[in-house]
């Protein structure tokens, strides 16, 4: 179960880029055990390290910058997420402390993974992104109001299904909410069994 | 057959009847419980979505529709075991193995006859079928979208909730219809296809969207030739890509393993012939592209979206970042670049079609003498097949490495790969920053112009050679 978001205010680390893929948040050698965890190292390693598989900071690299070292949120640029759907790339936020990706558009698999973790993926105008950036200071998500703001004064809204929404502010587990409408399914699948019989494989296979 | 028409508004479409037989029931928030028919799981996922379920008592809801394979880090060299090149990678073997078998799944092991890349053994199998909904912790699980089923990737927690529930919550996505009209023309192939679709509308612009692939290019289409084109769906950001069945479907599927048999096979095709879009039907957004007009295609950037014809030159507009990973410079001509190695295989390309028409192309041929050529067959099915056919012998006769099947390399797990900034032509997916390994420049095309260009040691025209 993730921990709930409602509201957070952190000083956002820029890395407007479009396209950054799933083997760039967390590249498939980072993956070392089957474990959700332990990942954090790995973390943009292709990029933050000097050397592939080297753990020499490169201080060019905006995560090694000491003025984020302790930011939650990141900005990001469109098609965020993008490529594997590996989950481990939303652990690896998670476990180095990130609780939020504002970006244009995410990769879908990717906000997927964000919601089912405590992570919110928030779609906004790459304009204001570019705002908050330059304004170097604190951002303030307020989920609830589905708002974002800055200390002077300017606000954008994002939209969330109400779902997600839910899920996310009370921290939910989507597994248990569906386990609670098993007799729906039970009375769906006996239907969908006369009519497609073939769907359910038995022992004969 | 009232199944899939059943409260549906007519005229409608594949989408629409793919989805709504498969709505359990709707939720509050406008979403929708939708009951997921086959999941799929594979080593490098596969292991943690079991173990997370297993330590939250949470069994799995019916394991005969729940199949595992290891593909992804196995070993692809002559004689292999469960030893990885990977460091580390023989405990998600071993582990996804134990896992699989508390949870009482079928697993296909490292020397299962049936192992192979997923979405290459699940079609093989007839696992995947018309109709069905299919989810797997893999984005390119949209390959077996050609079969007329709703496929789709999904992450490790989504994977635990279709295994523990039998469902998945979802939002309903758009759709999309995109029509090839006209014929492909010689040395161009459903690889070229997809890949100008992503290249004239961006890698994000099947976002949010279903998308049926239409059209007489498509119809024209083999079984196989239909994967290629919806493997790459996820790199157009779509949910998923899919294709009506016809007749080549059902011949295709008729006496797998897990298809239906006997009176079932009847019922099931006959039910089938309804999974069409009806004429009229309606689609949030429309495409349509020339196929008549379509070149051979290569990637020069880190997008699958910065790809173009293979007589043209990387863009002025092209991004600079991408340039200096590529080491490529504005306005050079893509043709003639060289390379430094050639790999055949994937979930993309490495079925037996790919590699019959890859063979005919090298058979007698050696390629440059520079190239370091590697060719995994996409399953052990498909491997063993292509040794009957002596298409084994004609690739290593013409310089090429002959592998076990399996993902290999086509993405860097930490084992094998590529020499460090190596320039790769790649029949695979993915041209992403260090997808083939540290610092390797990869440059996707259809298996043609990989053979094309082993043959050249540089980017070449596969229509020369025609
Ligand atoms: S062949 Fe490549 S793209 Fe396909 S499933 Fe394997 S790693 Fe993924």
């Amino acid at each position: 179960m993730a921990e709930p978001f409602t509201t957070l205010t952190s000083l956002p680390m820029p890395l407007i880029r479009d396209n950054i893929d799933t083997d760039q948040i967390i590249p498939s050698r980072e993956m070392k055990s089957t474990g959700k965890t332990g990942l954090a190292d790995g973390l943009f390693a292709g990029w933050r390290y000097t050397d592939i598989g080297g753990r020499d900071a490169d201080p060019n690299f905006v995560l090694n910058d000491p003025q984020y070292a302790e930011s939650q949120i990141i900005l990001g640029g469109a098609n965020f997420g993008c490529g594997s759907s590996r989950e481990h790339a939303v652990w690896a936020l998670v476990e180095y402390g990130f609780r939020a990706v504002i970006a244009p558009s995410f990769a879908p698999i990717f906000a997927g993974n964000c919601m089912r973790n405590g992570i919110l993926p928030a779609v906004i105008d790459p304009d204001a992104i570019a705002v908050m950036a330059e304004a170097k200071g604190p951002v303030t998500i307020d989920l609830g109001a589905q708002k974002i703001s800055i200390d002077a004064g300017q606000s954008w809204s994002f939209p969330i299904d109400d779902e997600a929404k839910a899920m996310l502010l009370e921290g939910l587990d989507a597994i248990d909410l569906s386990l609670k409408m098993a007799t729906d399914i039970a009375t769906w699948q006996e239907a969908d069994r006369a009519q497609r019989p073939w769907i359910y494989l038995g022992a004969n296979q | 057959m009232q199944k899939w028409g059943l409260f549906l508004p007519e005229p409608s479409s594949l989408f629409d009847k793919l989805w709504n037989s498969h709505v359990v029931t709707a939720l509050p928030g406008g979403g929708a419980l939708v009951a997921i028919d086959r999941v799929f799981l594979h080593e490098r996922t596969g292991a943690s979505a079991l173990n997370s379920l297993a330590e939250a008592g949470r069994p799995v809801a019916d394991p005969a529709r729940v199949f595992a394979v290891t593909d992804h880090i196995v070993d692809t060299r002559p004689g292999r075991t469960d030893k990885t090149l990977m460091p580390g990678g023989q405990a998600f073997i071993t582990e996804t193995r134990a896992a699989a078998k508390a949870a009482g799944i079928t697993l296909f092991d490292v020397n299962d006859p049936d192992q192979g890349i997923v979405h290459v053994i699940s079609p093989e199998l007839g696992i995947v079928l018309p109709g069905c909904t299919l989810v797997a912790p893999d984005s390119h699980t949209c390959t077996q979208g050609a079969f007329g089923a709703l496929a789709w990737g999904i992450g490790s927690s989504e994977a635990e909730h279709a295994m523990a529930t039998g469902t998945l919550r979802l939002n309903k996505p758009k759709s999309m219809r995109v029509s090839f009209s006209g014929t492909l023309a010689k040395g161009t192939t459903p690889k070229d296809m997809i890949m100008t679709l992503i290249a004239q509308h961006g890698a994000a612009g099947g976002k949010g969207h279903a998308v049926e692939f239409a059209g007489e290019a498509v119809s024209a289409l083999d079984m196989e030739g239909r994967m290629t084109l919806c493997n790459m769906a996820t790199e157009f950001s779509a949910m998923s890509g899919f294709i009506a069945p016809d007749a080549k479907t059902f011949e295709y599927l008729n006496g797998r393993r897990y298809a239906p048999k006997g009176t079932d096979w009847d019922a099931a095709a006959e039910s089938w012939k309804e999974l069409v879009s009806d004429d009229g039907a309606v689609f949030d957004t429309s495409i349509e592209i020339d196929a008549s007009a379509i070149t051979p295609m290569v990637s020069w950037g880190t997008s699958p979206q910065d790809s173009g014809s293979i007589c043209s030159a990387v863009p002025e507009d092209a991004g600079e970042r991408s340039l200096e990973y590529m080491a490529l410079d504005k306005g050079q001509k893509l043709a003639g670049t060289p390379i430094d190695a050639a790999f055949i295989g994937s979930c993309t390309n490495s079925r037996l079609s790919d590699l019959r028409r890859a063979s005919a192309l090298l058979k007698g041929q050696k390629i440059a003498s520079h190239v370091k050529a590697i060719c995994v067959p996409g399953s052990s099915r498909v491997k063993r097949e292509a040794e009957a056919e002596g298409i084994d012998t004609i690739f290593r006769k013409a310089g090429f490495e002959w592998r076990e099947s399996g993902c290999s390399m086509c993405f860097y797990a930490g084992g094998e790969s590529f020499d460090a900034g190596a320039r790769v032509i790649s029949t695979t997916n993915r041209n992403f920053e260090s997808r083939q390994g540290p610092g390797v420049k990869t440059h996707i095309a259809s298996p043609e112009t990989v053979v094309a260009s082993a043959l050249a040691g540089a980017i070449a025209d596969v229509r020369e050679l025609l």
